[in-house]
């Protein structure tokens, strides 16, 4: 059996071969960047909704969770709120009366929230640095209109806020994507470094499997680096450019 | 499972602070780690930003090559691929045990600071090659004028006006890559994290040891920055001195003023 031929059968799909679980690691891996994005999201939303409120206690909110969240490297947040923040979650959840006291939160349902957490802080500064680029005159203009405060959002705010943002917000999606691998440090969920340690453990090629694991997450942050170039060009259409 | 912060100030953070001997403190091969791969990849990234900006496919392709790998996989995966992939082939080759070299290619510190250095190579090469795109042409062409040939006009003019428009990103870079040496301690090294983990697994105190971690290098990174915006204004400080006698500048002389 060549060279070639035994890499084929190591790449297959099916028992002999671990192709099937690279594919299914490659997917869980968008899941934990998809839903930690997400949450990601709505937690920038809230930091830099917090951090232009203009009052006070709110303001340190936005800044402490910022600061602390930068200056901490994420292996070490991803372990803490791993840890404790199934057991937060869960008494939050369960106090709200959102769950009953049988709630069990999931390794990978952790995770995400921990990839959410981290990727929030750098969201805000995103978001914060777009909505200030966004001319005032415009949301006054819509105030004297009498548009309520969700319009204003979701018709001036927002559009253009996002127009603004779009370089800073992909730029941490490829992070939140690269970040996921850490949840193999976890052992929380089955994604790609998962799977490339799976394999290299089972066959001792580890030099193989971890290129293979390489390619896969290039493949994924090419792909997106793509999508984001298309992106950036629909959402500014119509906006003439000075160079 | 609580947190104690007594007995994280007590016991924790000074094992982490004093080791056995200088060299294997953790906060000190945290820095050595810091320090190593800083220089060690700055000096790879410029010949990779060299390349990068060259006309010549032979030398702008590999160049892009390298820094899409190095930005576009997970620092973890190469760390992986580096120690149990690289290394593992590379102590495997006949008569290595023999050589000089073994006792380093055993180590796994000098397999975190190789990693660090080309990884932090890759992000620094894409920062140069903007800055270096962004020297003014006209400054350039003052070069030409005065006579100087192109190797001239790369040390003299371009590089070190590069540098000083990329300072404020590369202080981030530095920062991100002292947060980035947390990694070592998934391949065996005993930094900052390492050590925690193990106090970790040894007292089953999860919230003492990492809170401890988080909370040195949160000082770590305070202490760093700081530094960083020194040396950016020292090296800066020519431009950060108002000419004498000027106020606010007058927007309507903008740009009369000679160079901003």
């Amino acid at each position: 059996m060549g060279a070639d031929q035994s890499y084929a059968v190591l790449m297959s799909w099916g028992d002999r071969g671990w192709l099937d679980e690279f594919v299914w690691g490659l997917l869980f891996t968008l899941e934990l960047a998809i839903g930690g994005y997400l949450v990601g999201f709505a937690l920038g939303l809230l930091g830099a909704g917090a951090k232009l409120s203009g009052r006070k206690w709110l303001v340190r909110v936005g800044d402490s969770y910022t600061t602390i969240v930068r200056a901490v490297p994420e292996l070490i947040l991803l372990l803490l709120i791993y840890y404790t923040g199934t057991s937060t979650l869960k008494a939050v959840l369960v106090g709200l009366g959102l769950a009953g006291e049988d709630l069990e939160i999931s390794a990978p349902a952790a995770a995400i929230a921990a990839l959410g957490f981290i990727a929030g802080a750098y969201i805000t500064e995103v978001l914060r640095g777009a909505i200030l680029a966004v001319p005032k005159g415009q949301l006054e203009a819509a105030r004297a209109y009498g548009m309520p405060f969700l319009l204003r959002f979701r018709r001036i705010l927002f559009p253009q806020m996002l127009r603004y943002a779009t370089a800073g917000l992909g730029n941490i999606w490829l992070n939140v994507t690269k970040e996921s691998a850490l949840v193999a440090v976890l052992g929380a969920a089955p994604e790609l470094l998962t799977a490339g340690k799976t394999a290299a453990g089972a066959t001792k090629m580890f030099f193989f499997f971890y290129s293979v694991t390489a390619g896969f997450f290039l493949l994924l942050t090419v792909t997106s680096m793509i999508g984001l170039y298309f992106l950036e060009r629909r959402l500014n259409r119509g906006v003439r450019r000075a160079v | 499972m609580q947190f104690d912060p007594i007995y994280m100030l007590t016991e924790v953070i000074p094992q982490l602070l004093w080791g056995k001997t200088f060299w294997s403190t953790p906060i000190v091969i945290t820095l050595t780690l810091t320090i190593l791969s800083c220089v060690i990849g700055n000096l790879l990234a410029l010949p990779v930003a060299v390349a990068r900006v060259s006309p010549n496919p032979l030398l702008w392709m590999p160049a892009y090559l390298y820094i899409l790998v190095m930005r576009g996989t997970p620092l973890l995966v190469q760390f992986f691929l580096i120690y149990y992939g690289v290394r593992a082939a590379i102590m495997g080759l006949p008569g290595m045990r023999e050589t000089w070299l073994f006792p380093y290619l055993r180590d796994a510190y000098w397999w975190a600071v190789f990693a660090l250095s080309i990884n932090t190579a890759g992000y620094t090469a894409e920062i140069l090659r903007g800055a270096i795109q962004a020297v003014p042409y006209g400054e350039i062409e003052a070069g030409k004028a005065f006579g100087m040939n192109k190797m001239q006009i790369f040390w003299r003019i371009t590089l070190p006006r590069a540098i000083r428009i990329c300072l404020p990103t590369m202080t981030g870079e530095t920062i991100l890559l002292l947060k980035a040496t947390v990694l070592a301690s998934t391949i065996t090294v005993y930094e900052i994290l390492g050590w925690a983990n193990y106090i970790k697994q040894q007292t089953f105190r999860v919230y003492d040891t990492l809170i401890a971690a988080a909370l040195l290098y949160v000082i770590l990174v305070f202490i760093l920055t700081r530094i960083l915006y020194w040396l950016e204004r020292r090296l800066n400080r020519d431009r950060l001195q108002p000419p004498p006698g000027a106020g606010r500048p007058d927007p309507a002389l903008a740009g009369a003023t000679g160079p901003a």
